[in-house]
């Protein structure tokens, strides 16, 4: 009897386990300033040597798109049908990414989800130079780069007018968008804690962001405006977030290509953004949080939070890929279902299986705990999920050029060569660049909003 | 101009700073205004900054203006373009694709709303600071400062508010 007892006693003790808290909510808030601000001043050795990787990276891209420049497109081995290659799977896959910045900033703020408040910031960073990043695969992508400005919608005296009809108009439009109201509320959100730089930082850099934090001294009626401002652009954000990624999904929605024109290409496009950028904050996560030793604000109880949040959105993706399977292969559209089939069975069957197997199966590890809390591992999955995700785009792309309408494509095997790759590559390291930049130079941790998660958490405590 | 006295008082929670406000509100000093009152903090703290009084924040008038603005300018702006441009090459009737540019519309509608909001809130911001007013680095650490602008006959009354309820420091600052 007494065993029974002792090993309900047991039972009950694990169930009634306190949960581990998301940050130690007695850290002093000088405390907080001073670790973030020694941020932007000692960070680990490994920073330097990211940053020279990304560095060299970028030198490999900015190479081969010299080399692209000069001699013509040819060298990519883009032709027809493969006009694109993987230059619009790179450029989807980087649009993609810029979306959970918004997730985690803009729809977790307005849902009062305070676990967010200390790895919002390099979340939007990563938004906002996933655009950038994006922005660069429109150009490289052209034969003649110099006339990038023929997509811009605006009066010209060459009498050609953009067609408006096209989703590609109204790309660069939602992208310029985002990407400008993804700068503001970056920016805006950083104000304060640029106040903060300025107090603790003497010559250029004071001026520096003396400029930056415009007069912000953390009065009342700073406050009280910037709540209003910052939740009015969550608020607009959102919306303007959906339609991006919408509207990169009606570039071949809209289209009659093959296993393009389908209806739930819109939704499926946000949730594979969602995904893919939730995947790859759970990679920077772990980066930053030893890179800059955030290890007291990137906690595991977050990290597991971000997780969860992974596990669903994948779970969500997983489902409307199927729903896209499932409609062609009931559907009546016999070109649609014979892409399909191509896909599964064709030349790029291994990369098809890999999608579906890194997308839809290798993210059941986050459901389980002992993954989710083991940070190796984590690298490890996030990783796949985010290769699971860039094979996603180049299946969108290159199976349906290679299985199109027209008998003679079926038989032109493609494959990228060095200079496509060497570009996407260099695409990851002038992303890497950029934001390790902004680490260095920007607190990545909002001091004022870990301020408040550990002040209203201690009020709900007494 | 009346010649007014800047002070600001530093404490160590808000609590200690609601009472000292609350004081502030119950005291009767000649001289002295709590519309002069000033609360800095380094976080938002609505409840703490609500013992100041109603101080009302228009920034989302300034967003539906935007929001107005954008997607019927917008729209205007680019079916009138269209309809003047696409005639010329086109053999002289005008065309305007009205569901494209409803997308386009709605991108700008967002766009001018964004851009109204933060203008409206750098604005506000501008016309509410004051270069004479007092400051501490302090502030952005950890603690909370009640600034006060007031008459100099009225300085030593909000001294003793400040000293009764426990202030850390108080600065002054004498300006015209």
């Amino acid at each position: 009897m007494s065993t029974v007892v002792e090993e309900l006693d047991s039972i009950g003790e694990r169930r009634f386990e306190p949960k581990a808290k998301d940050i130690n909510e007695d850290i002093a808030w000088a405390k907080i300033n001073t670790d973030v601000l020694r941020s932007l001043e000692r960070p680990r050795p490994i920073f330097w040597v990211i940053f020279l990787s990304a560095v060299a990276l970028f030198g490999v891209g900015v190479a081969c798109e010299i080399y692209q420049y000069k001699t013509g497109l040819g060298v990519a081995e883009l032709r027809n049908p493969h006009v694109w290659g993987l230059y619009i799977s790179t450029f989807i896959f980087w649009i993609g990414m810029s979306h959970s910045g918004t997730l985690l900033s803009a729809i977790l703020h307005i849902m009062h989800a305070d676990w967010r408040k200390p790895i919002y910031r390099f979340a939007e960073a990563m938004t906002t130079f996933s655009l950038m990043t994006a922005g660069l695969f429109v150009l490289v992508h052209l034969g003649r780069v110099w006339q990038f400005y023929y997509v811009v919608a605006y009066p010209n005296e060459r009498w050609t007018w953009p067609n408006f009809s096209s989703p590609l108009v109204w790309d660069a439009t939602a992208i310029g968008s985002y990407l400008t109201t993804s700068v503001i509320f970056l920016y805006f959100g950083m104000i304060p804690d640029l106040a903060i730089c300025r107090d603790s930082a003497t010559g250029f850099r004071r001026t520096f962001y003396r400029l930056l934090s415009v007069g912000w001294q953390g009065t009342d009626r700073q406050w009280s405006n910037f709540r209003i401002t910052y939740l009015t652009i969550a608020c607009l954000l959102i919306p303007l977030a959906v339609s991006v990624h919408s509207i990169v999904a009606t570039d071949f929605a809209v289209s009659q290509q093959p296993g393009w024109h389908t209806t739930s290409f819109p939704p499926y496009f946000v949730a594979g953004a969602l995904y893919s950028g939730c995947a790859a904050i759970i990679t920077l996560f772990i980066i930053l949080r030893h890179t800059f030793r955030f290890e007291e604000y990137m906690t595991i109880p977050i990290l597991e939070k971000l997780c969860k949040l992974t596990f669903a959105i994948s779970m969500v993706w997983t489902y409307l890929n199927l729903i896209e399977y499932a409609s062609t292969w009931y559907g009546t559209d016999v070109y649609a279902k014979q892409a399909l089939i191509y896909r599964a069975t064709g030349i790029y069957r291994y990369w098809w299986w890999a999608m579906n197997f890194l997308g839809s199966v290798v993210p059941f590890a986050l459901a389980f705990k002992a993954l989710r809390t083991h940070v190796p591992t984590m690298m490890v999955v996030s990783l796949l999920l985010n290769l699971g995700m860039w094979i996603e785009r180049f299946m969108i792309v290159t199976p349906t050029f290679a299985h199109g309408y027209y008998p003679w494509t079926w038989s032109d095997v493609w494959w990228p060569n060095w200079i496509q790759i060497g570009i996407v590559a260099g695409s990851f390291g002038w992303f890497t660049l950029l934001f390790m930049l902004f680490c260095k130079i920007f607190p990545s941790v909002s001091m004022y909003e870990v301020k408040e998660m550990v002040y209203h958490r201690i009020r709900a405590r007494k | 101009m009346n010649k007014k006295t800047y002070l600001m008082a530093l404490f160590n929670d808000f609590d200690a700073a609601a009472r000292a406000i609350a004081s502030l509100r119950e005291a009767t000093i000649a001289g002295f205004a709590m519309k002069d009152v000033t609360l800095k903090s380094p976080i938002d703290h609505p409840e703490c900054a609500a013992e100041l009084g109603s101080r009302p924040v228009y920034i989302q008038i300034f967003s539906l203006i935007g929001a107005v603005l954008g997607s019927t300018l917008g729209f205007l702006g680019i079916s009138s373009a269209q309809a003047n441009f696409l005639r010329q090459p086109r053999g002289g009737f005008p065309i305007v694709p009205l569901p494209p540019n409803m997308v386009i519309t709605y991108e700008l509608f967002i766009l001018t709303a964004v851009f109204f909001t933060i203008t409206a809130c750098l604005v506000v911001w501008k016309i509410h600071s004051d270069k004479n007013s007092l400051y501490s680095v302090s502030i952005s650490v950890d603690k909370i400062g009640i600034l006060v602008k007031a008459e100099p006959s009225a300085i030593d009354a909000i001294k003793q508010i400040f000293n009764r309820q426990h202030a850390l420091e108080i600065m002054e600052n004498a300006r015209v």
